[in-house]
This record gives C-alpha cells, structure tokens and sequence, in this order.
C-alpha cells in the first residue's frame, strides 16, 4: 500500500518504529524548531528549568523576534530580549534581529533554512507555511518547542491525508489566496482537523513559490496539521536559489512525493477556471464569496502584509493596481513588507515609490496588526481588508471592528475605491 | 509554569460557549506582551465574555461546541483558562495544537458531544477525570468521553510533557 508525502516524511523521521499508519502516535526527531517573541519566551522558560547546558543543536533552534517588534511597549520589548539572551548564551546560529528580521515563514524559506523533505516544527500555529517547499511543517506550542530544544524530538499523531487537487487555468488577479480561501470556504474552519491537506493538480504545478506559501500558509484555517505541496522544478529553483545566496548550514534535500496509490481519506477537486477573487467576510476564514459579492462595503483601513501575503510578488500586484492612482481619503492602507529582503527587493523594483506615492504607509516588517499587536489597530466598528490569515472577532483590533480577508490586488483596489472592489473597477 | 496534580474527580459549575472558539477570544494578542499565567487569567475569554474573568470561580468547567481553540498557537490560552480557574475543559471537538497544549501543561480536556448537547449553562457537573466520566450533578445519567490514547495517557499520568523530560536524560 502506497504513502502520501506527509506519510513518508514522518516515517523516515520516526524513532523506534519501522512502520506507521494514520492514528498513529509516534516520536520524531525534528529537522528544525522555531519560536517567535510570543511562544519562545514560555518555551526557554521551561528549558531552563530542565537544566541543561546544551541545545540539541545550535544550527537547527530558529528565534524570530517577529511579533511585537521593534518593541512595542516595555513587556514586548523584555519578551524579545529573552529570545536574544537566550541565543547568544546557547549559540544559537539562527536568531534575527531586526533590520535583517522578517516574519518567520517568510524569512526561513527565503534564508534556504528548511529543505524539501524536512520535517518541522513552530511554535505557532502558520508554521504549515512550509509545506510548500515539500516538507512535513507544523504549528506546535511552547512545551513542545521546549522540548524540542532539549532532545530535537516531538511527539506526532501521524494525520490522514486529504488531496485537494486544482484543475485549470486561473484569470487574471486569482492566485495562491483566492485558491485556499476557496477551499477553506468548501471544507469549513474544522473541516480538515488533525488532518494534512495535500494540494495538487495542474493549477499547482503552474503556482509561483510565493503563492503556494499563501496556500499552505491558511491550511491551518481548516483546522489542519499540515499543508503540504509535492516538490518540483518551482520548488528546487527557489530552494537552490536561496542556498546559493544564504549559504545555509544544509544544501542537500531530497524530493519526497506521494505514491501513485497512496491512501487519501477524501480527494476533492476544485475546476477554478471561472473562479473569481475570493474575499472571505467576517468573522470566519471559511466565509469566502466572490468579491462582486461585497460591492457597498465601505473599508476604513487596508493592510497589505503578513506571513500569507507579504512576499515580493504581493507588492509587486499591489503595485500594479496603485500605479498613478490614489487612494480613498477616508481609507488608510499599511503596507508590511514581510521581510527585510522583501522590503529592498520593492524598493529596487519601484513598488515601495508607488504605494508611498498613492498615500500608502510603509511599517517595517514584522506581524503588526494582522493579530491585533499594533502598526493598525481598529477602533470599535471600523472595518478593514487585510491580506492576512485570520477575521476573527477582536482579531486587528476592537472586539467590534471586522476584518475581510482578500488578495493583495482586491485589498490595493479597494484602498483606491474606499470600498471593497476589484481592479477591473478603477 | 501552572502544573501541580489534576484532581481525579472535578465538580464546577458550567460555563457555556459556542462553536470555534479561538484564541483570540481565549486570550486577545493584546495581551501576548506578557507569560504571566496571573496576568493572562484576568483577560481570559475577553472577546467571548467580557466578565468571565469575574463570574469565574475555582474548579469551574467550561463546555463548547466543535473546534474549541482554535487559530493560534499560543500556550497563553490553555495557561489563561488553568489560572483562571478552570478545572477542566468539555468540547465536542477540539482543535489540535490546542488539544496537544492542553495536554501538554495538564489542563484536563474531555471531547464529548453527549456531555456538550446535554450540560446548560448554570448546571452543577461532576466529572470523572480517570474514567472520562461526566454528568449533572446528583443526577444518574452519564455521559461519556472519548477515550485518550495510551500515548496520551502516559503523558498525562507523569504530569505532563516536560515532567517526563526532568527524567530524561539524552
């Protein structure tokens, strides 16, 4: 009986057993570990406690300041000196400051850091992001990354697998975020719970790296453990790409792929031929309609940024929809680029002259208001478009503020418009 | 951070929620600057409940419907609702890394949709933490849990993940 990728990956990384199934509890030594300023300082907490002198590996430990920082406030700023002292007494290789920070899941792909086949865990819950690159990457919590810290080992339950497989060409302004939003919207917020969602199809196959992130980034917006993509030619260029530039500790990966008859608990297709940018309204990821559905909506605030969309292609489309254009005066846009490198990359490429041009403000990279942390808070029944992951209640701000979650070309047309549009609008 | 024995038998009043609770309503982001378990529990379920942080009361049980916990990964919610008070919490369903946070710092779970249908806001429960046993109290009828995993059993029986990781020695 064949294996899915998830499966195979969790095996060769299985201690003590030559076999497992799906329902399985299993240990597993982890290839890397990773903690922000949030869940790291609980994490080095309980480490101290254990007491030892060593980490399991100094070059496979990843602490990203990228939540509340630059510091906030007093607190934040004492959560993420505890990360800085704590990597510098245990030499740890892998800590980012800002100024060459960037939210984790876009810094460590684009750092060559995690490599097809690897198997991965963050202590927070968009760790699934790196799933795209082929690897088994999942969201833990604080113990568990102690844990890992200590013994380079956590304890799995091996998921089923469900496939989804995407088929045909998309239109202009759909991508990666209209693709995953259409999916969460069919399978529910628990529609994949405890389970891997492995996306496939030739529609895949043609998605840039940055897209496949975003789709792999929202799996957990489904309630699963993993997303997942198989490794291809897209993956192995961005991969060698960035070993070449970075020099990472690791260069050789190799490219898992599922068996031909690998068990799947459910295989749904999507036609996304005719798909339409989807925009998902508050206060559920799994709310997504086509946009054309939420046309008098007025929007207080765009954030264009994140771990889901923040990457060089995102501004790039953000760029595109704001050139010689303005925005709404009664709509404030905050741009995050997602990483330092991002952040000169646009600058280099004009996109940053563009957004500032249309009225646009930059904030540096980091999470900022996508959970609620500042750089964009919304006040009580204001109304935002974000390219973030989440539209919870309270998520960006006030309990009674709301969030629509979109693409980075319906969040900069609706910037332009005051109201939630498409670019074909302008 | 907050551990110490789990009592094998729990007795609180029910305090009930909806379906998808996250943890941006377990605890906002807001309040993320800080690991504070004392701290964390004065703002537990803000964005739910705005004064549950007072009704609570010691030994309490809260009860939701599916996917309880879910979104973020942060530890900061199972934390808040053991300092809070919370002797344990009943849910059809929870999500995972919550579910594995839970377990982790030995905050009692317990999926039970018999148990969520059946319990009302205000009622008296008792349940049996070894047994996975719930029900009213002085009422006969039980409503059972599914049951852990041995795997998580032994988790739970040493105290949670880093009491097994003290012993550890490589």
């Amino acid at each position: 009986m064949g294996r899915t990728i998830s499966e195979k990956i969790l095996l060769s990384h299985a201690i003590g057993v030559k076999d497992i199934a799906p329902g399985d509890f299993i240990r597993a030594g982890v290839d890397l570990c990773m903690g922000n300023d949030i869940t790291s300082p609980i994490a080095i907490k309980e480490f101290r406690e254990l007491g030892r002198k060593k980490v399991f590996n100094q070059n496979r430990i990843i602490l990203v300041p990228d939540h509340f920082s630059p510091a906030k406030d007093m607190k934040s700023a004492n959560q993420a000196a505890i990360l800085k002292n704590f990597a510098k007494e245990f030499g740890i290789t892998n800590y980012f400051e800002i100024g060459q920070m960037g939210i984790e899941h876009a810094l460590v792909p684009e750092r060559g850091l995690v490599l097809p086949g690897d198997l991965m865990i963050g202590a927070d819950s968009h760790t699934c992001t790196h799933g795209a690159l082929g690897a088994f990457a999942t969201g833990v919590g604080s113990t568990d990354l102690a844990y890992a810290m200590a013994f380079g080992e956590c304890w799995f339950r091996v998921p089923e697998t469900i496939k989804i497989v995407f088929t045909g060409k998309t239109r202009k302004w759909v991508g990666g975020k209209d693709l995953i939003l259409h999916a969460i919207a069919d399978l529910g917020v628990s529609g994949a719970l405890y389970r891997s969602l492995e996306f496939a199809g030739d529609t895949i196959g043609d998605l840039p790296m940055d897209d496949r992130f975003t789709m792999c980034n929202m799996a957990i917006e489904a309630g699963a453990k993993n997303g997942i993509i198989e490794p291809d030619k897209i993956t192995e260029q961005y991969v060698k790409a960035a070993v070449r530039k970075y020099k990472p500790p690791r260069k050789a990966f190799k490219k898992v792929r599922s068996d031909k008859d690998a068990v799947y608990a459910e295989v749904r297709e999507y036609n996304v031929s005719k798909l339409e940018p989807v925009v998902a309204a508050p206060h559920l990821p799994s709310n997504g309609k086509p946009v054309s559905e939420f046309r008098d909506v007025k929007v207080d605030q765009v954030v264009i940024g994140s771990c889901t969309n923040g990457r060089i292609s995102d501004l790039k489309q953000a760029a595109a929809v704001l050139r010689n254009r303005k925005i709404s005066p009664d709509t404030r846009l905050v741009v995050l680029p997602a990483t330092q490198a991002v952040y000169k990359e646009a600058i280099a490429a004009g996109y940053i002259e563009v957004i500032v041009k249309a009225g646009g403000v930059l904030c540096t990279p980091n999470c900022g208001p996508c959970l609620g942390g500042h750089m964009g808070i919304l006040s009580d029944g204001e109304v935002a478009v974000s390219t973030t992951n989440r539209n919870f209640v309270g998520r960006m701000g006030h309990p009674k503020s709301s969030v629509y979650l979109a693409n980075p070309a319906i969040a900069a047309a609706s910037a332009v418009k005051g109201k939630i549009a498409h670019p074909a609008e302008l | 951070l907050i551990r110490g024995r789990i009592e094998m038998k729990l007795k609180g009043k029910v305090h009930k929620f909806g379906n998808n609770i996250n943890t941006d309503e377990i605890i906002p982001a807001r309040y993320l600057n800080t690991s504070d378990p004392e701290e964390l529990a004065e703002h537990c379920m803000e964005d739910a409940d705005r004064k549950f942080a007072q009704k609570v009361q010691e030994g309490d049980i809260m009860v939701a419907g599916e996917n309880f916990g879910c979104g973020s990964s942060r530890e900061h919610a199972p934390i808040a609702i053991k300092a809070a008070g919370v002797s344990c919490v009943i849910a059809k369903s929870f999500s995972r890394i919550f579910y594995r946070n839970a377990i982790n710092i030995g905050l009692p779970i317990f999926t039970s949709r018999e148990a969520v249908d059946n319990l009302k806001k205000g009622d008296k429960a008792e349940v049996d933490v070894n047994r996975g046993k719930i029900r009213k109290a002085g009422r006969k009828t039980t409503y059972n849990s599914e049951v852990f995993p041995d795997f998580i059993k032994d988790i739970i029986k040493g105290g949670g993940l880093m009491a097994s990781a003290k012993k550890r020695r490589k």
